[in-house]
């Protein structure tokens, strides 16, 4: 581990400077964690616990990492991945990634999954000046890089999300009598919250339920019942897969039929729309920015036939039905690309400086059309969504991509 | 309680020795060395190990809360997660909303706990075992929805949960935060590891733990039964609430979820392991809750939670009585293999 | 008015589901005089076991049976290798070892089956109820099968000799062997009975639910309330418990303003706490009498 101090780089500039115009190779910068054959990366997210399901996503990155090891790298370097378990417990979080920075000294962090858990180590790392970077979460305050220039974001947020399902609502059927379901946590009163400023003032009059449920709730049928009673015919449902299953099932059970809307958080084909029942699921509107990789219309895209091997290979234990498994790997490609782009420097703070550096970058499993951008007052990486209808059996996609931006 | 006779009658058995000097105690000896060794060790090790330490510390402060009420007094309690989360609450509050100092959190959050825990403790009176459970299991349930609830929102931060900064030690003094903190805490712990130390051999730990054991004969002694266990669950919540604060302190977040009954379900754990009754006990319960999932995953990610329950069990089938128990026994028969020889 | 029968409806089919958890609890408790933490999840892990069996082609009914039979063995054997060392160990333990065997159940399950959420057919299909579409043909046939189950049980207990010798075991055990009883098999009985209902009331859940290895701890919690509210002496009481405690939530999310949607959980526990307070022993429950 080589580091360089600010105060010999400042002494060496102007020898530098002229060695600049001549060109040689840039002297090798590391922060803690690489050497000339490696980078260590850190990880924390829930394998155990309530929020187990979502610990496929760091499983999914990790064998991501093996693949690349496999071939090579990146700039010869190979990944190191530490991953630990919080079990969604912030304070867990806190303790393991105190080991990650001070005990096994890593690069980053990368995909730290969850609201609370990412809230609780934001000023640690921030203080500390460690990358934290494309956070696992669609919350809506990971952009803001004049108070925490070392925390960045990747997906759409949730808010703009729900701002986009406002502008849709509005349009579509702006006399409507909204009902909501919602998870009583951040995440869930994200997408409240966005519904609810994407209508204005409107937003009173419009929505007539507000439906919160908590993980512990063994089904949403009481909420259901309450909104098909009240007269609503446009029903958001923003669920995670489990209730948004039970929620679509139970609206077709008692001959509910509104303007459903479904987040993306719960629109995958498989986990969601196969066990809700595919003819209940009909006619429902989302929007995306991955594919779904139970959806046929993707079957001979490179980028899904890319993915598929990737899973056989690297990752069979892992269900091809769960979004999770895209995303993980999605965060990877992301920060390849920063990695790339920093060549020999990997000092943390020119990762951040390329991490803000990106210009239209794709990966493989986004919607086409949808681009990575960032700069030094955008910490938003992906901020465009494309609507889709089910039609029973594939989201189809219409309209242009939508671009919802918003900072925390 | 066994113990405690046998060592009575061999007390008593002994030849009258005259004692010039006191000797101290094996105990005491024990207690002074441990003191020690925790005052050095800061120096020693790095700033990760000292924060985890810091945690084991106030987990072994908030089973000591439950070991009051449920090793002392007999009164079950699967709601200490609440009163956890009322004093890690408190003291976020305070110091973020309100600007008051840390060391002000404690004995808010001691006395906001205590006020609630003793207010809860009458219609726990009528309870007994398993529908006391429910009663307080309602407790912690109620909890993080309280926590998360809309028009609280302003204090609590909400889902959002509050940050904290960090407490710096003062000016003059040469240490890091991580190490100041270790010291307060630790600080923190000997003062109410001994106030329990001394509730329990006093009048009033007799007559708590008389009411555990046989209620009606205490009743009939002219225990004031009601008295005394509002009054323990009062003290139980105390500690376990400053426990809480010295917490948020330590992790610097709060958050409402992070009060679940789950967390209950570790405090009892914890309890069963270091030893119900137990003061010393409480500490090891700490260690055990604090590390043994970090082992558990160590040795497989995917089956952390079997892992960690099989541990559970091979402690429980070792030591059923927990730690304490177990140094009992084997102290008990140590001594009594002394004597045959 | 339609939206209250509506949501009292709703509340009793959900409280079935309740109600039927609360039968194994209370059935357990009966035998052992603890409750067991891991008996949700015994119920999840059987109902894996059946959806298993069906992903193996087997028909529906050989699942089921299957699974119940899986289970009832499972149970004994659970008793007699993990718990009967540490019978006479404090009650703490013994809880602390029946959190044990959530953790290691529930992280088995999500290891071996993963933790996304799968279908589970229900043996009553799901039609609405007599063309009404407020209960369905399967949440009918969960409130009737729950019925059936405690029925069993109760000619079992009071009227079978096997079932007093139980009843003998649990209440008195040391008199119980002076009869000739014996009296750790009997325990073993009652564990594998609790399972087989668990694992009866799982495979009534899990349609409604969806089957994953987290599907059974809101579960569980309510129906140990249902199960408190009515009496853990009672299974009858149980069962009623149960279903008050699926129809008080459901009320008290719809029609409390402001604060009922947010706090339908812990308002549903305040009442039950509240009724406990006049009833401590359970609405139907048998107050304990002990002699000085």
């Amino acid at each position: 581990m080589k580091k360089i101090s600010r105060r010999s780089i400042l002494a060496a500039a102007p020898s530098a400077l002229v060695l600049t115009a001549l060109p040689v190779r840039a002297e090798k910068q590391y922060g803690p964690g690489v050497t000339d054959t490696e980078i260590k990366i850190g990880n924390t997210g829930p394998y155990s616990g309530p929020a187990s399901s979502y610990g496929t996503i760091p499983k999914a990155e990790a064998a991501y990492f093996r693949m690349l090891n496999d071939q090579g790298g990146v700039n010869g370097r190979k990944i190191n991945f530490i991953s630990y378990d919080d079990a969604y417990t912030p304070p867990k979080t806190v303790e393991q990634v105190r080991k990650l920075v001070e005990e096994d000294s890593v690069l980053l962090m990368l995909a730290p999954l969850g609201t609370p858990t990412n809230s609780a180590i934001q000023r640690y790392l921030n203080q500390k000046k460690v990358p934290q970077l494309f956070v696992a979460t669609g919350a809506t305050k990971w952009n803001d890089p004049s108070h925490f220039p070392w925390t960045m974001g990747w997906q759409p947020n949730y808010q703009s999300e729900g701002h986009v399902y406002a502008a849709y609502i509005m349009e579509h059927q702006p006399n409507g009598k909204i009902g909501i379901l919602y998870q009583n946590d951040d995440f869930g009163k994200d997408y409240l919250k966005g519904v609810k400023d994407g209508l204005g003032d409107k937003a009173k009059s419009m929505i007539i339920v507000e439906a919160p449920y908590e993980t512990t709730d063994p089904t949403v049928d009481s909420q259901i019942i309450s909104m098909k009673s009240a007269g609503a015919d446009v029903f958001v449902n923003t669920g995670i897969p489990k209730f948004a299953a039970q929620a679509i099932r139970k609206a077709a059970e008692v001959g509910w039929k509104p303007l459903h809307i479904l987040s993306s958080v719960g629109a995958s084909v498989g986990a969601t729309l196969k066990p809700a029942g595919l003819e209940n699921a009909k006619d429902l509107i989302s929007a995306a920015y991955i594919k779904d990789p139970t959806d046929p219309q993707w079957k001979n895209d490179p980028g899904y036939q890319q993915w598929v091997a990737f899973m056989d290979k690297y990752y069979p234990e892992g269900d091809k039905t769960d979004a999770g498994n895209v995303v993980g790997p999605s965060f990877c490609q992301t920060l390849v690309q920063v990695l790339k782009q920093c060549g020999d420097n990997l000092t943390r703070e020119n990762i951040m400086k390329e991490a803000a550096n990106l210009h239209d970058f794709t990966v493989p499993m986004l919607l086409p059309g949808i681009k990575i951008n960032t700069s030094p007052t955008d910490f938003a990486p992906i901020k465009q969504i494309q609507m889709a209808r089910f039609d029973g059996e594939r989201w189809t996609l219409f309209g242009p991509v939508l671009s919802g931006e918003l900072s925390g | 309680m066994t113990s405690q006779s046998r060592e009575t009658i061999a007390l008593a058995s002994e030849p009258p020795r005259a004692r010039a000097i006191a000797r101290p105690s094996l105990r005491q000896i024990l207690i002074a060395l441990a003191v020690l060794v925790a005052v050095v060790v800061p120096f020693v090790l790095k700033s990760f190990f000292i924060f985890q330490l810091t945690l084991v510390m106030v987990y072994g402060l908030a089973i000591l809360g439950l070991n009051l009420l449920t090793g002392f007094n007999g009164q079950f309690s699967l709601g200490h997660s609440a009163f956890y989360g009322i004093g890690a609450y408190t003291a976020a509050i305070l110091m973020e909303q309100l600007d008051i100092a840390y060391y002000w959190t404690l004995p808010c959050a001691g006395a906001v706990c205590f006020l609630v825990g003793f207010l809860f403790g009458f219609p726990a009176l009528r309870l007994q075992g398993l529908y006391l459970a429910l009663a307080t299991f309602a407790l912690a349930t109620a909890m993080p929805q309280i926590l998360k609830f809309h028009p609280l929102e302003p204090w609590t931060g909400g889902v959002q949960g509050i940050v904290i900064l960090k407490p710096d030690p003062p000016s003059g003094v040469p240490l890091n935060a991580d190490q100041w903190l270790y010291f307060f805490t630790l600080a923190v712990l000997l003062v109410m590891f001994a106030g329990a130390a001394n509730l329990a051999t006093s009048r009033t730990g007799r007559a708590i733990m008389a009411i555990r054991d046989h209620p009606i004969a205490a009743a009939t002694m002219g225990i004031n039964t009601a008295l005394y266990k509002t009054l323990t669950f009062g003290v139980s919540a105390l500690y376990t609430g400053v426990a809480g604060a010295l917490g948020a302190i330590a992790i610097q977040f709060v958050a409402p979820d992070s009060f679940t009954f789950l967390l209950s379900v570790s405090l009892l754990v914890g309890l069963v392991v270091g030893g119900v009754g137990s003061i010393p006990g409480s500490l090891f319960g700490g260690v055990f809750v604090l590390f043994v999932p970090n082992i558990a995953e160590r040795v497989s990610t995917g089956l952390a939670g079997a892992i960690y329950g099989v541990i559970l069990l091979l402690v429980i089938y070792v030591m059923p009585s927990g730690a304490a128990g177990f140094v009992r026994f084997a102290a008990t028969r140590l001594k009594s293999k002394g004597k045959l020889r | 008015m339609e939206l209250l029968l509506q949501q009292v409806l709703a509340g009793l089919a959900t409280g079935a589901i309740y109600a039927s958890m609360a039968l194994a609890v209370v059935m357990i408790y009966q035998a052992i005089d603890h409750l067991n933490f891991a008996q949700g999840e015994m119920a999840m892990f059987s109902t894996f076991l059946a959806w298993q069996m069906l992903q193996w082609g087997w028909p529906y009914w050989a699942a089921f049976v299957g699974a119940v039979v899986l289970s009832f063995v499972g149970g004994v054997a659970i008793e007699r290798i993990l718990f009967k060392p540490i019978q006479n160990a404090p009650i703490l333990s013994q809880l602390a070892a029946f959190i044990a065997l959530y953790g290691i159940l529930n992280s088995s399950a999500g290891w071996i089956w993963d933790f996304n959420i799968k279908t589970f057919p229900s043996p009553f299909g799901s039609a609405p109820l007599f063309g009404e579409r407020l209960v369905s043909t399967h949440q009918a046939g969960m409130i009737g099968v729950t019925l059936l189950m405690l029925a069993l049980l109760y000619f079992f207990f009071r009227g079978s000799r096997l079932g007093l010798a139980m009843r003998a075991a649990a209440t008195n055990p040391e008199s119980a062997r002076l009869v000739g009883i014996r009296v750790g098999w009997m325990i073993a009985l009652g564990w594998g009975m609790s399972a087989a209902v668990g694992a009866v009331a799982g495979m009534l859940i899990a349609p409604v639910v969806f089957l994953e290895p987290n599907m059974m701890l809101g579960v569980l919690l309510y129906g140990f309330a249902g199960a408190v509210l009515g009496g853990l002496s009672s299974p009858g009481g149980a069962v009623a418990g149960g279903f008050a405690v699926g129809v008080i939530e459901n009320l008290a999310g719809t029609f409390i303003p402001y604060v009922g949607r947010e706090l339908k959980l812990t308002i549903a526990l305040v009442l039950i706490v509240a009724v406990l307070m006049f009833k401590p022993s359970g609405v139907f429950g048998r107050t304990v009498v002990s002699r000085v």
